[in-house]
């Protein structure tokens, strides 16, 4: 029970995806096969990734909108790079990798020392993340690597592999959230950045930690982009940003820092897209979908703050 | 005469022109003065009377959209809901003046404002009432006003016509000055008028410094709230009017462009993003410094790419610079 109570959100966020999910596998014309399985993996891959870098931001109390471009942006730039012989692509991958780092790190300066709102910092480095993609890359292009896309997106004894990948994340990454110094800082940074250096945690070095994380897992989406669609689309960023953050809300990760698990927020970018998954076999006019789209997220996300009206004291609503 | 010695002498300083009018307000309007001049050095023709009041002309649009975004700032929320505010606003004028009806015709531009002050009330109650935090609720506003573009118009540019008054405002003149400068003057005197003499004003700066001690205080902090996005959302709906009068057409996307122009706006005037401070003229300046900043990227013939990384560098450059500067007088 006191299990359940402490991870009460991220219960009704899971619960929610299951239901969620029984309603699309129902209504799927080929029903529950690995096909199916599959694709849906694959679609809730990227936005699940991308739902982790948007994560690490909002855990050290920041907001990241420069999560879709730098998917974009490392998207462009593994369509130049991952091709050729295998260590050429070994290489392009730890490149690719590298660069999401650097653009998440470029972030945590500007806001660690620059002392810069995150959101205006990300708002501005979006714009010029976009920008460079677009320069790289004017018009969708390129190559991937066609046999790695394959080991990556098809499945592994009727196990998708990008559920693989996913699980492996989220492992990997709770042993270091949960039990490591740095992991912990992190959640102390985002309830009290205050109390957390007066404990005399280096605050700077560990917001710088979580936008390099952040940075890295936005590379991660942008190589997992290109293995999917096998070009480089340097327009693609926008829907990142605004689903991450949508994923990370009804992930139950609260937008003002230290609450929430990556698990959250893997479990809100699934919603996210069996809902649109859902509305494309639903028979809605195609050209209704976009609504339907926006009004179940405007209204999950309704759901989800519905929690104010049972607190008694008003005060307790303000900041 | 027998007031008491003070213990220690505080030399005050008499607040000087910096102190009054503020840093970055300053420093944007050097900027704006650099814009032109460098501009003229390149482009003989661009220091004429005619071209620098097209360039307000056209500074208006932004800027009247940027007040809705500042008052909405000053708060200490935030209203990205704009871009489909715009494009909804455009579809609904240009149908309704469209109309053959002349009475429905004659109703395009009062019900244009009334779609921007129904947005802003959804907007507002969601954060007022539900305390969704307004960069989500306003997106998920957002991605709905798209669905409804895109399923009213089936996708397709929307037919219609423009209404004169929105062609008269938007690119009419009055002795000689664009009548869309003489608009966001009106506009601008209110605001100032608004946030200086009147207790919603400082309601507002008072509710974005701390929301539970205006609570305290007694004031109705969610009438307020929901106030400032339905007042928000009209002005975006008075901008969409007239960029509708300006490019003489609505069409799908035509509000996407000004998200980030807009906030850059409010923020490189040195309105704090988390609220409470900040003064008007800074977005005043700030619309200007923007649209000047623009147009010379356009006259360079910089390709998209590039225009978005120099106007990127340019804001954080400018923030950075703010940074500095307020560290330095602290010290």
């Amino acid at each position: 029970m006191s299990l359940f109570r402490r991870n009460r959100s991220l219960a009704i966020t899971i619960t929610a995806l299951v239901v969620l999910f029984a309603i699309f596998i129902g209504i799927h014309p080929r029903g529950f096969s690995t096909y199916v399985l599959t694709i849906w993996f694959n679609q809730g891959t990227l936005l699940g990734l991308a739902a982790i870098a948007q994560f690490f931001v909002v855990l050290v109390r920041g907001v990241d909108l420069s999560v879709g471009p730098i998917v974009a942006l490392t998207n462009v730039a593994a369509s130049y790079l991952l091709i050729g012989s295998p260590g050429g692509i070994a290489l392009g991958i730890v490149a690719v990798l590298a660069l999401g780092a650097i653009c998440g790190l470029v972030n945590g300066i500007a806001v660690v020392y620059g002392r810069i709102q995150p959101i205006v910092t990300t708002l501005a480095t979006g714009g010029m993340m976009s920008g460079i993609a677009l320069m790289l890359r004017p018009t969708p292009g390129g190559s991937i690597d066609e046999n790695l896309s394959d080991a990556l997106t098809y499945d592994i004894y009727g196990v998708p592999t990008s559920a693989l990948l996913l699980v492996v994340a989220l492992l990997v990454l709770n042993i270091p959230l949960r039990r490591s110094l740095l992991g912990l800082t992190m959640y102390a940074i985002g309830s009290s950045e205050q109390a957390a250096a007066m404990t005399g945690v280096r605050v700077d070095r560990v917001k710088l930690a979580a936008y390099g994380a952040s940075g890295i897992f936005s590379a991660l989406a942008g190589l997992y982009v290109s293995m999917v669609t096998l070009t480089g689309d340097p327009a693609i960023g926008p829907a990142y940003t605004l689903n991450s953050i949508a994923a990370v809300v009804l992930g139950g990760i609260a937008l003002s820092g230290g609450v929430g698990s990556p698990v959250g927020a893997v479990a809100g970018a699934l919603i996210l897209k069996t809902i649109s998954s859902l509305m494309f076999f639903s028979g809605l006019p195609p050209l209704a979908q976009p609504f339907f789209e926006g009004l179940v997220l405007a209204v999950a996300i309704a759901l989800g703050a519905l929690g104010v009206f049972r607190i008694r004291n008003r005060l307790e609503l303000f900041r | 005469m027998n007031t008491p010695a003070p213990i220690f002498s505080v030399r005050r300083r008499r607040p000087g022109l910096v102190d009054r009018i503020g840093f970055s307000v300053l420093f944007l309007a050097g900027g704006c003065v650099a814009l032109v001049l460098g501009g003229a050095l390149a482009y003989p023709g661009f220091l004429s009377p005619g071209y620098i009041l097209q360039q307000l002309q056209i500074a208006s649009f932004l800027g009247v959209i940027a007040t809705g975004a500042m008052l909405v700032i000053l708060l200490g929320e935030i209203d990205l809901s704009v871009p489909w505010t715009i494009t909804g606003t455009a579809i609904v004028v240009t149908n309704l003046a469209g109309s053959h009806n002349s009475m429905i015709a004659d109703l395009a531009l009062p019900l244009g404002l009334a779609t921007g002050a129904a947005i802003g009330l959804v907007n507002g109650l969601g954060v007022a009432l539900f305390r969704v935090p307004a960069m989500v609720w306003t997106l998920a506003v957002n991605a709905m006003l798209l669905g409804a573009a895109v399923f009213y118009t089936g996708g397709f540019k929307p037919q219609g016509a423009v209404p004169w008054l929105a062609t008269y405002a938007a690119l009419g003149h009055t002795l000689g000055i664009p009548n869309a400068f003489l608009l966001w003057l009106i506009i601008g005197a209110i605001t100032l008028w608004f946030l200086h003499r009147t207790i919603y004003g400082t309601y507002l700066y008072a509710m974005g410094n701390s929301q539970r001690a205006l609570f305290l205080a007694g004031a109705r902090v969610r009438t307020i709230t929901v106030c400032t996005f339905v007042l928000a959302g009209t002005l975006s709906s008075l901008g969409a009017i007239l960029l509708t009068g300006y490019t003489n057409q609505a069409y799908q996307g035509m509000g996407d462009p000004y998200l980030m122009p807009v906030i850059a706006a409010v923020v490189i005037g040195g309105t704090s993003i988390l609220g409470g401070s900040g003064s008007y003229l800074g977005t005043f300046v700030g619309a200007v410094f923007i649209t000047l900043m623009s147009s010379i990227l356009a006259l360079m013939q910089m390709s998209d790419a590039a225009r978005q990384i120099i106007f990127g560098a340019i804001i954080l450059a400018m923030l950075l610079a703010y940074r500095s500067a307020e560290k330095a007088s602290q010290t």
